[in-house]
């Protein structure tokens, strides 16, 4: 029998593939580096919006941000242990991201710059990855497709934190809705890149799709994004800065611009404007935690040896 | 499950106004539903500045601790660290709402986290102190500090729980099982970091070395305190229970218990007076000053 052969009819059968069964190594690795960067997008995504807790302007919204991005370290978590299931080792992946070897989501190469940042990640970013992330429920490899039910639906309730906060901020002062404003300026655009390069120039969507590791087009998502955010603007009492943006009744979605693709390549290319400031502070975190990390290995092996003495 | 359903599900929970699922009561719906807020028989003003004793040793150690998210030497050290700044969040939520009720001239949580200056802060030093991931410390000397902080809360808790006032008696008992789990995350990690290698031992040794002054404050009662029997803890009669923890901790883990000399106070005052180390006021100016560039905000 053609392994091959076989596991191409599982998948397009939509059965589920689990970590015991037979799957080609380009399957593999594929998934590998796909669940990889969205654990290190979870781990780096800590940074924009860890930078500010200690500033929150109520003790409410300091728990709430503070729970949200505990999420992501436990999101991480369940991330990496999904791609252990593949045989890869967590050590080394975290080796990859903090050499540069790996890449992480390029919208935490933002700097948030005021506390309606913190709404708008929560709006758009978040809005952005469920929108990537609800389809990947039913990607084709087990393990990944249950860790993110999960976390789509934590992913949802940040969203909803994160509109709620805006709603907040717009019904207060005039210098807060400027601040919403504002950042809802600077984020729109970096939020329709998340779905990545348009269908035309996007170089693994084709193989992913087959194997259903994938299952919709870059563009699909980013016009469902559009539909589902634009009538949340309205009701939020912002402007979203792209003098495009139409209804378009003949097609049923709305018509919209561009992003900037240049910028985009330049910060997938490693020079956006947190790039090196974001892997600078993971790799301090690691390279400070590594005496920890050494004594508690230390330590559980001395008590192994005790526990062995004792038998 | 049938995954088509479960996908759907997703984006009815962006509507979806069930809360459950939220681990750390960020709403803040009413933890202590049902418990009698009466105010017992004693000074408002003294039973004010005592419940902001609580809540700001609280408030200002999850603050500190907050600090390590993204920077602790491992991701189940990120998750654990800040479920310990939430549960101190939480209880200095309950604290100073406590506060503000008793005072009864309106300060809600946060007019009294944000609008209050240095002076009036009365937490301890220890909850204050640089304790790392910045300058001041590390992973260990900030465990060191946990553990301290933990032993001393969970003895002064443990009794609390009988006060006379229903509210700081209800907030004790929540407050007992969060404050066991901090004090075992943290004995762990010495016994760990005291038996791993000559680096962590080593380590390990200077942040006991670091917090050990400020030990003595944490058993030196205020006036306060000591004029609310029944109702306050008297801090000196926790002193033998704690040191008998701590020792047992540092036997366990290899360590003697450091020799240091109690800090002086500043003549003869301490956090508790609003006398505080000068990091408090770095602390207290990143903290609020979000809150205070806009005036009349929403939040």
């Amino acid at each position: 029998m053609d392994l091959e052969a076989e596991f191409e009819r599982a998948v397009a059968a939509e059965r589920r593939v689990e970590p015991r069964d037979w799957m080609p190594d380009g399957y593999r690795r594929t998934l590998i580096r796909q669940i990889a960067q969205h654990a290190h997008s979870e781990i780096i995504g800590m940074q924009p919006e860890g930078n500010w807790i200690s500033r929150a302007p109520s003790l409410r919204r300091k728990a709430i941000l503070l729970a949200k991005v505990q999420d992501e370290a436990g999101h991480g978590l369940y991330l990496y242990a999904a791609a252990e299931t593949l045989g890869a080792d967590r050590g080394e992946l975290t080796d990859k991201l903090i050499d540069g070897k790996q890449k992480y989501s390029s919208i935490f190469n933002y700097p948030t710059l005021s506390y309606a940042d913190v709404g708008v990640i929560g709006w758009l970013v978040d809005g952005a990855a469920i929108c990537n992330q609800v389809p990947l429920c039913r990607t084709s490899y087990g393990p990944y497709a249950r860790a993110m039910i999960r976390i789509c639906k934590e992913e949802s309730f940040h969203q909803r934190q994160g509109y709620e906060l805006l709603m907040t901020m717009m019904s207060g002062t005039d210098a807060q809705r400027a601040m919403v404003q504002e950042s809802v300026d600077r984020w729109w655009w970096p939020s329709l890149m998340m779905f990545g390069p348009p269908d035309a120039e996007s170089a693994n969507t084709e193989r992913s799709m087959a194997w259903r590791i994938k299952r919709n087009t870059n563009d699909e998502l980013r016009q469902k994004f559009v539909d589902m955010t634009v009538p949340q603007a309205e009701k939020l009492g912002v402007t979203l800065p792209d003098p495009e943006l139409r209804w378009n009744a003949e097609r049923g979605h709305y018509d919209f611009g561009q992003p900037d693709w240049r910028e985009f390549w330049q910060v997938v290319g490693g020079n956006g404007p947190c790039n090196a400031q974001r892997l600078a502070h993971r790799r301090k975190a690691h390279e400070d935690g590594e005496w920890v990390r050494q004594a508690a290995a230390a330590h559980a092996a001395k008590q192994a040896g005790r526990r062995e003495e004792v038998a | 499950m049938n995954a088509d359903n479960a996908t759907d599900s997703v984006y009815d929970g962006l509507v979806d106004q069930e809360d459950a699922h939220w681990a750390f009561g960020t709403g803040f719906h009413e933890p202590l539903a049902g418990v009698d807020r009466a105010v017992p028989d004693v000074d408002r003003a003294d039973l004010t500045a005592y419940c902001l004793m609580l809540g700001d040793d609280a408030l200002v150690l999850s603050q500190r601790l907050a600090e390590w998210c993204s920077r602790a030497p491992e991701l189940e050290e990120d998750v654990a660290l800040a479920n310990i700044a939430l549960d101190l969040l939480g209880q200095a939520r309950l604290l100073l709402t406590r506060a503000g009720e008793v005072e009864g001239a309106g300060r809600d949580e946060d007019a009294l986290a944000y609008l209050r200056d240095e002076r009036e802060f009365r937490n301890v030093h220890l909850a204050e102190i640089e304790c790392g991931p910045f300058a001041g410390g590390d992973f260990a000397t900030t465990i060191a500090r946990l553990l301290v902080f933990s032993s001393w809360k969970l003895a002064q808790y443990s009794r609390l729980r009988g006060s006379a006032d229903p509210v700081l008696a209800a907030v004790a008992a929540k407050g007992l099982k969060e404050l066991a789990y901090h004090r075992d995350h943290a004995a762990q990690w010495t016994v760990r970091l005291g038996d791993g290698t000559e680096e962590s031992h080593r380590r390990m040794r200077a942040g006991l070395h670091r917090v050990w002054p400020f030990l003595d404050e944490l058993f030196t009662a205020h006036p306060v305190e000591l004029r609310l029997p029944g109702v306050a803890v008297d801090p000196a009669g926790l002193r033998s229970e704690v040191e008998d923890v701590l020792a047992e901790v540092c036997r366990a883990a290899g360590l003697e218990l450091p020799d240091a000399a109690p800090a002086a106070r500043v003549a003869g005052k301490a956090g508790r007076d609003g006398v505080h180390t000068e990091a408090m006021g770095y602390l207290l100016a990143e903290m609020q000053h979000l809150h205070r560039s806009l005036p009349g905000a929403k939040w």
